[in-house]
């Protein structure tokens, strides 16, 4: 079928190359708001991984994870932020 | 193939690829402020593509509100994380890139009490106000 070769062949890929760009940004970020900005980049890509995966697989359920992960992820960027302000 | 599916796969392929792009501007761009602005603008309008993609595969009810639900809650928590992550990454005196041409929060922080002030010189004597005596940058 040829939406799950494009998700595989296509829409995976780029993804996952988004994930590893932004990885060695984070090994290599020279402060630490930089590594929270590449913290965050990467669970929205995990956002869209787990999306595709939903689509993939075609459980519908796995978009309720993908939401959690929004959540959870706001939360830490926001404590993060709180906590690099309060140190500087 | 039905018109859903293929208009759910263009957008899959439209949000991937600015997901794509968001994560080589975060690699490439010179600045913390800009790399911000590639990685929150960028990748939320990826994801938002990715989840609409979704909610038009699945055709159900319960399935696309709740992605809808999770686009307008992506919309929302976004621009508050990054301004949240850049103001303290102004305060954590984070280097401007040296082709930057202005920087309108120039004097306008008070670093010890963190306000913003619209006049830069309120807090000081009118003989110790100079420019940028409250600078984040150095000079």
């Amino acid at each position: 079928m040829i939406l799950e070769f494009l998700l595989y062949w296509v829409v995976l890929p780029l993804l996952v190359f988004g994930v590893i760009f932004s990885f060695i940004r984070l090994l290599q970020s020279p402060s630490l708001p930089g590594r929270v900005i590449a913290l965050d980049m990467m669970s929205v890509l995990g956002i869209g991984i787990i999306v595709v995966y939903a689509v993939v697989t075609d459980q519908p359920v796995f978009v309720d994870v993908a939401s959690v992960l929004a959540l959870v992820s706001f939360l830490g960027t926001v404590a993060f932020a709180a906590y690099v302000e309060r140190r500087s | 193939m039905s018109a859903l599916i293929v208009i759910s796969m263009l957008l899959f392929v439209l949000g991937a690829f600015l997901m794509f792009l968001a994560g080589l501007g975060l690699l490439r761009l010179p600045d913390i402020f800009l790399r911000m602005s590639a990685a929150t603008k960028a990748s939320t309008l990826g994801a938002g593509f990715i989840l609409l993609a979704a909610a038009l595969y699945f055709d159900d009810l319960g399935t696309t509100s709740r992605a809808i639900a999770t686009i307008f809650f992506l919309l929302l928590t976004g621009p508050v994380a990054a301004h949240r992550i850049g103001r303290a990454a102004y305060f954590d005196g984070s280097l401007l890139w040296e082709g930057t041409l202005r920087d309108d929060l120039r004097g306008h922080y008070d670093r010890r009490t963190h306000e913003l002030d619209s006049d830069p010189c309120a807090d000081f004597p009118l003989e110790d106000c100079e420019e940028g005596v409250n600078d984040v940058l150095p000079a």
